[in-house]
């Protein structure tokens, strides 16, 4: 508890902390924003999923962690290595399970959008999109996640700053209590992310509220 | 209204007529379901249509809806531009609150309006911004009636619309869709395993069996047709020896099976 809070007072907790949140935040932006549009193009489009899944599928089968020694020699260590491999890890589960979010709508709706007659842009804002994004909002739980799991993979690599280097900084100096602090401090970002995206599910999908009880 | 399935001469109905089939044939892998099935119907005519599960009868309905592209075959077969389905489920899209689901694919600045107008009038004014989930399967079935009425629909295809509502609430819907003819007057077909409900809400009574009309029967019960009377028994007498029941066997719960051979 006294760790914590010299680590407060001189400010080095907030300023690493919120260096990893920013890495953490821009690369699932970035893998989240990738993930949605390939499953769109891929769900949408015979070609789109022709050119698209098959490569994923392949991607999915490579630990995204594993492919760090690659982006270092392709990216070099900085923080556009960082990001990447943590964008690459939100990626898969958001297309996974927006793609196949997009596949499973029922075919009982698009039968009765054809006897509707709902031209192909009013059935893909009515019935699709709002029928894959139960997929999209669990696919975001994973990937948040990944985020933080490979957020704490890279900081190890080489960082001049976060949590990561804030722990591999104790550890040259035997610092037990500072790695606590570090522990603690990734547990309860993972928890509070999650915690924000289960709101937001809760919010959009509030049509399924009397069913979950 | 929806493309048709190859093999279909597809024709606009002349003036008077709402539904016109000719030879029509409906096959999956080379099984005939319909077998040169030949129906009319007249504008504004309430058909009700019965026969032995298995037999055609949501084959012929969405062959006039123009969803039936996973089968072959060929005939002639006229149906109206603005043609509504009601499904034996409701169908309604669960994301979308109640005026939502009845205003889908409606245009024009009055649509919401519209689907306010045709919910009360199907008794669920003020349920407008309630859940699809939130309603009892009754009311999900009025929702429906109101999507499909809103249309304002030549011919109004209804496949078994109350077939998993419980018995009170069936009657009470044979009411509201008895009513609502009266006001839209769209021809009706509607599909069903009732006896009873298709002489109390039809003018007319078609069997279907062999992929063929077996049986097509005008109803001339007197107003109200309440099971009771001569006429009545007479004719569900008829209709029921035509489904391979009849009334005896049917009242012991055993239905033999030699009586499901087709007639012909
Ligand atoms: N899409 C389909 N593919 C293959 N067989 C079908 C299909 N639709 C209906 N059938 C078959 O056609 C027959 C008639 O079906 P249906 O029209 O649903 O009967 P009913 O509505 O009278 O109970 C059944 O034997 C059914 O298995
Ligand atoms: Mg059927």
């Amino acid at each position: 508890m006294t760790t914590a809070g010299d680590l407060i007072a001189d400010g080095r907790l907030q300023s690493n902390v919120w260096t990893s949140t920013e890495r953490a935040l821009s690369g699932l932006a970035y893998g989240t924003a990738a993930g949605l549009v390939l499953a769109l193009v891929a769900g949408l489009s015979r070609l789109g999923e022709g050119l698209i899944d098959g490569p994923v599928q392949i991607k999915r089968g490579i630990p995204s962690l594993a492919l760090i020694p690659l982006l270092i020699l392709w990216f070099g260590i900085g923080e556009s290595m960082k990001v990447i491999t943590i964008a690459l890890g939100a990626f898969v589960p958001v297309y996974i399970h927006t793609h196949n979010g997009l596949r499973t709508i029922d075919s009982r709706y698009v039968e009765l959008a054809e006897t509707l007659g709902l031209s192909r842009p009013r059935f893909l804002l009515h019935i699709v999109l709002p029928g894959a994004l139960p997929g999209f909002l669990l696919g975001m739980r994973f990937a948040v996640t990944a985020a933080w799991l490979a957020l704490a993979v890279v900081e190890q690599v080489n960082a001049t700053s976060g949590i990561g280097y804030m722990m591999g900084l104790a550890r040259t100096y035997g610092q037990t209590d500072i790695i606590i602090v570090g522990l603690v401090v990734y547990g309860l970002l993972g928890l509070l992310s999650d915690g924000l995206v289960r709101l937001v599910e809760r919010k959009v999908l509030s049509w399924r509220r009397t069913l979950a009880g | 209204m929806a493309t048709h399935a190859g093999g279909l001469t597809v024709t606009a109905p002349e003036a008077g007529v709402a539904v016109r089939i000719e030879g029509l044939v409906r096959a999956f892998g080379g099984r005939k379901v319909l077998d040169g099935l030949d129906l009319s119907l007249r504008a504004g005519e309430f058909v009700a249509m019965l026969g032995r599960s298995g037999s055609g009868k949501s084959t012929v309905l969405r062959a006039l809806a123009g969803v039936d592209h996973d089968a072959g075959g060929e005939g002639v077969l006229s149906a109206p531009d603005h043609v509504s389905v009601v499904f034996q489920d409701a169908r309604l899209l669960p994301w979308k609150r109640v005026l939502a689901n009845v205003a889908l694919g409606l245009t024009g600045g009055d649509a919401e309006e519209r689907a306010r107008t045709a919910l009360a009038e199907v008794g669920l004014a003020g349920r407008e911004d309630a859940w699809p989930v939130e309603l009892s399967g009754g009311e999900q079935q009025r929702v429906s009636l109101a999507r499909s009425l809103v249309r304002e629909p030549e011919l109004l295809l209804a496949d078994e619309p109350f077939g998993a509502l419980d018995a009170l609430t069936r009657t009470r819907m044979h009411a509201l869709l008895a009513r609502l003819y009266e006001r839209y007057r769209p021809a009706v077909l509607l599909v069903t395993h009732d006896v009873d409900e298709a002489i109390a809400l039809a003018d007319r009574v078609v069997v279907l069996d062999g992929g063929r009309i077996a049986a097509d029967l005008a109803v001339e019960v007197p107003s109200p047709r309440r099971p009771a009377g001569a006429e009545y028994a007479a004719l569900r007498e008829r209709l029921l020896a035509r489904l391979g029941v009849d009334a005896l066997t049917e009242r012991e719960g055993d239905l033999p099976e030699s009586r499901y051979a087709p007639h012909d």
